[in-house]
């Protein structure tokens, strides 16, 4: 006779086959049967968060750093509206999330129930798919699809929603297999004669650039390696977006730093003037992209992406690639190594003056900025930061902000899945839950969330969850008391109204780190940063970490609106011969 | 007041816009029209009329029948983004000139009046297919199937024939021919 099992049962036996170990979550009157179960479940642990949100932010940042789905466990009605924040900021930047809400019995489904919400409803627009389980009969079966589309194609999130009744009723486990095919969806769907055309375009090209983004991530560390290969190959320089920081090493001299709104003035200047753009698992994003119409406006576009709606969504490309960058990626470097042996030399001479130009601007160092002596600049915070923590395996996550853009400037990453941040929906609060899920992934690995005073503060309860697991996070502040990127923009745009951006009343971070059993260090001046973060870096308990840094600085260099990347703002040392007027104050 | 400096990125230029008829497979499940639609206003595309019946109940498939304007760059964003759906098999696109194609919708008509007119309406209705599904003394229900814009017609000039209530579906297409959409 089979055996028969509960629905919370079939739950665990799901996500032991999937080789899930951890799951984020918060229990609630419609889970409490799969809670119940998690007794009998070793090789799974759960972790406790303080908020569903910060659950999902955990989930994300497990996922980010191991490339394995994150998955998370919540209760119905306010459980599964607290996660959805964490959902849509996943679904966003590409993040495979399993999201399992408790929901209802089905027959008070629709009758306004205790904590009742149309979860599948609300969640619809904001995970690649969901399922209302209404027969214990299909748990295991949806349960199953439901990683499959997490992680398969562009990733995202999922959400299986389980009403409490099927959650206690029995049915067969079979065991999954793992070889149906998704309606038929495939996702390679290149030709050689797309990688011909290519190395065609490759060979011809005198101004090339390689545009890299998160879908280089996603593919796995396999991906970057071939990314690498074939950069250096062809000898092109290479910018990335905010998301593909990390699949290219930033100290490379072929590297030209990050792209767009805050982006470098070689990397945006190359993207404008460029003949050949070669874009790889990015998505010509608005903070990208700056004015679309003069978007660089002479080159040939070719677009490499998994999600065939990705392509021609906000450019116009020249060539298409849908497919896996891994899979286009050897493709490429076999037909490459085949057809043009010698081509590294003889390509040298043909983009010598484009290496030329892109000198150029390079020496206009546009991430300068001017230090001081008495205040901590936040731009040397950063610096000093990845000084010192540069020999180790660091892993950083951010909130969203000036400090996030100074972190993504500043901050060299070598390595993929080592940054953590919400580029997409631009999430404040992302960091500090995320850097806990980083460090659950790694224990052994320093984890840093860089942060800013007002973003930390709409998650900052997890630290209690941080306390709870011994997870030796650590949450550099950079604390200048104001909604930083808020303040800059009523700076350069709204006559210095500086309406609501001024964080007054702020708790004192370091006594709150010590309510929350943990460590507050404080650092005030330039001279002593750097014994107050080897002292966090000497501390194995979670840190909180209160840089007061200068108030008035802002975020360059910033590409204004309306404008297309040839025209950007530079620094203050730049400034005082090109003031900001007229259309220039507009910005996206 | 003095007008404000911050501003929103601008749109870019913009296409001419065409009308599209889109058929979606799917498979026939709870919330699958949510998804289809949801998708739709979500990207601020535009819904014309909606024709949704389950054609194969064998294998639970349903067609949605799915009239839109757009550019050409938005109707192919459409496509690609409901192709991404779980549910959905496929997606076939047709532009409503397309000689093809047959595009019927199907209005029911019931106008109260004396006999005289009621015999006028029905004459007027010749040419589209008309059905008497209901009469009396001093009405009647008329079925016609036609084309959307000759539908818009007839509803306006049957007025004077005593037009009173009109009811009407969404349009559905098929391939002319021995063809079927693969």
């Amino acid at each position: 006779m089979p055996k028969f099992y509960s629905g919370a049962e079939i739950v665990f036996k799901c996500l032991e086959d999937q080789n899930v170990s951890h799951i984020f979550g918060y229990p609630g009157g419609a889970v409490l049967p799969i809670y119940d179960e998690l007794k009998n479940f070793n090789s799974i642990k759960h972790i406790l968060v303080r908020h569903e949100q910060g659950a999902g932010h955990a989930a994300e940042g497990y996922a980010r750093s191991t490339g394995k789905p994150g998955v998370l466990l919540v209760t119905s009605g306010p459980g599964a509206t607290n996660a959805v924040t964490a959902l849509t900021d996943a679904y966003m930047d590409s993040v495979p999330l399993v999201c399992i809400t408790g929901q209802v019995p089905t027959h008070l489904i629709g009758t306004d129930a205790f904590q009742e919400c149309d979860t599948t409803g609300i969640t619809r627009p904001c995970t690649k798919h969901n399922w209302l389980v209404k027969d214990v009969n299909d748990l295991a079966e949806i349960m199953h699809k439901a990683f499959e589309v997490a992680t398969t194609g562009r990733p995202g999130p999922v959400l299986v929603d389980i009403p409490k009744d099927i959650q206690f009723q029995k049915s067969k486990y079979k065991n999954f297999k793992n070889n149906k095919k998704l309606n038929g969806k495939s996702h390679d769907n290149y030709s050689q004669k797309n990688i011909d055309e290519l190395i065609n375009l490759i060979s011809k090209a005198k101004k090339p650039i390689f545009y890299t983004g998160g879908g280089v991530i996603n593919s796995g560390t396999k991906a970057s390696e071939l990314l690498r290969e074939l950069v250096y190959t062809t000898g092109f320089p290479i910018t990335s977006t905010l998301q593909g920081l990390g699949c290219f090493p930033a100290d490379d001299n072929q590297f030209l730093g990050m792209l767009g709104m805050h982006g470098t003035y070689e990397a945006n200047n190359a993207m404008y003037s460029c003949d050949l753009m070669i874009n790889v698992g990015a998505r010509f994003d608005d903070r990208i992209t700056g004015k679309i119409d003069e978007f660089s406006p002479k080159s040939k576009k070719v677009h490499i992406d998994i999600d065939p709606s990705s392509i021609n969504k906000n450019v116009k490309v020249d060539l298409a690639i849908v497919g896996d960058i891994k899979s286009v990626l050897t493709t490429t470097l076999k037909t490459f190594k085949k057809s043009k042996k010698n081509f590294y030399k003889s390509n040298k001479s043909q983009i010598s003056n484009w290496w030329e130009q892109i000198q150029k601007w390079r020496s206009k160092r546009s991430l300068d900025y001017i230090g001081s002596e008495e205040t901590i600049k936040p731009q040397y915070a950063i610096e000093r930061l990845y000084e010192l923590t540069k020999d180790k395996d660091t892993y950083i996550t951010t909130e969203v902000g000036q400090h996030q853009m100074w972190a993504a400037q500043h901050y060299k990453f070598n390595k993929p899945n080592r940054w953590m941040t919400s580029g997409g929906l631009g999430t404040m609060g992302y960091g500090l839950p995320a850097a806990v899920g980083v460090q659950i992934a790694h224990p052994k690995k320093l984890v840093i969330d860089i942060a800013g005073e007002a973003s930390v503060l709409m998650t900052m309860q997890e630290m209690s969850t941080a306390v709870q697991y011994n997870l030796p996070i650590k949450i550099f502040i950079l604390n200048n008391e104001y909604m930083g990127m808020v303040r800059q923009w009523q700076e350069l745009l709204h006559d210095k109204n500086y309406s609501e951006s001024y964080t007054a009343a702020l708790p004192d971070f370091v006594k709150m780190a010590e309510a929350y059993g943990c460590v507050g260090i404080r650092a005030k001046t330039p001279e002593e940063l750097d014994d107050k973060i080897i002292e966090m870096l000497n501390t194995d308990r979670p840190v909180i970490f209160d840089c007061l840094v200068d108030k008035q600085e802002n975020c360059f260099p910033m590409i204004p609106s309306g404008k297309p990347h040839n025209q950007m703002l530079l620094g203050p040392k730049d400034q005082k011969e090109k003031k900001i007027t007229g259309k220039g104050r507009t910005l996206v | 007041m003095a007008s404000s400096k911050s501003a929103y990125s601008f749109a870019g230029k913009k296409q001419k816009p065409d009308t599209h008829i889109i058929v979606v497979w799917v498979d026939n499940e709870a919330g699958v029209l949510a998804r289809v639609v949801g998708l739709f206003s979500g990207r601020g595309y535009n819904i014309e009329s909606l024709a949704v019946a389950e054609v194969d109940q064998k294998q639970n498939i349903s067609r949605i029948t799915i009239v839109t304007t757009g550019t050409p760059q938005v109707v192919d964003q459409i496509k690609l983004q409901l192709k991404k759906l779980v549910p959905v098999h496929k997606v076939a696109d047709f532009k409503r000139e397309d000689k093809n194609v047959i595009f019927k919708e199907m209005a029911l008509f019931k106008f109260v009046a004396n006999n005289g007119k009621l015999n006028k309406a029905f004459e007027a209705c010749k040419n589209f297919n008309p059905v008497i599904l209901d009469k009396t003394n001093k009405s009647n229900v008329i079925q016609i199937t036609a084309l959307r814009r000759e539908i818009d017609i007839m509803s306006k000039n049957l007025k004077k024939f005593g037009l009173v209530s009109v009811s009407r579906t969404g349009a559905v297409a098929m391939t002319r021919g021995s063809e079927i959409f693969k």
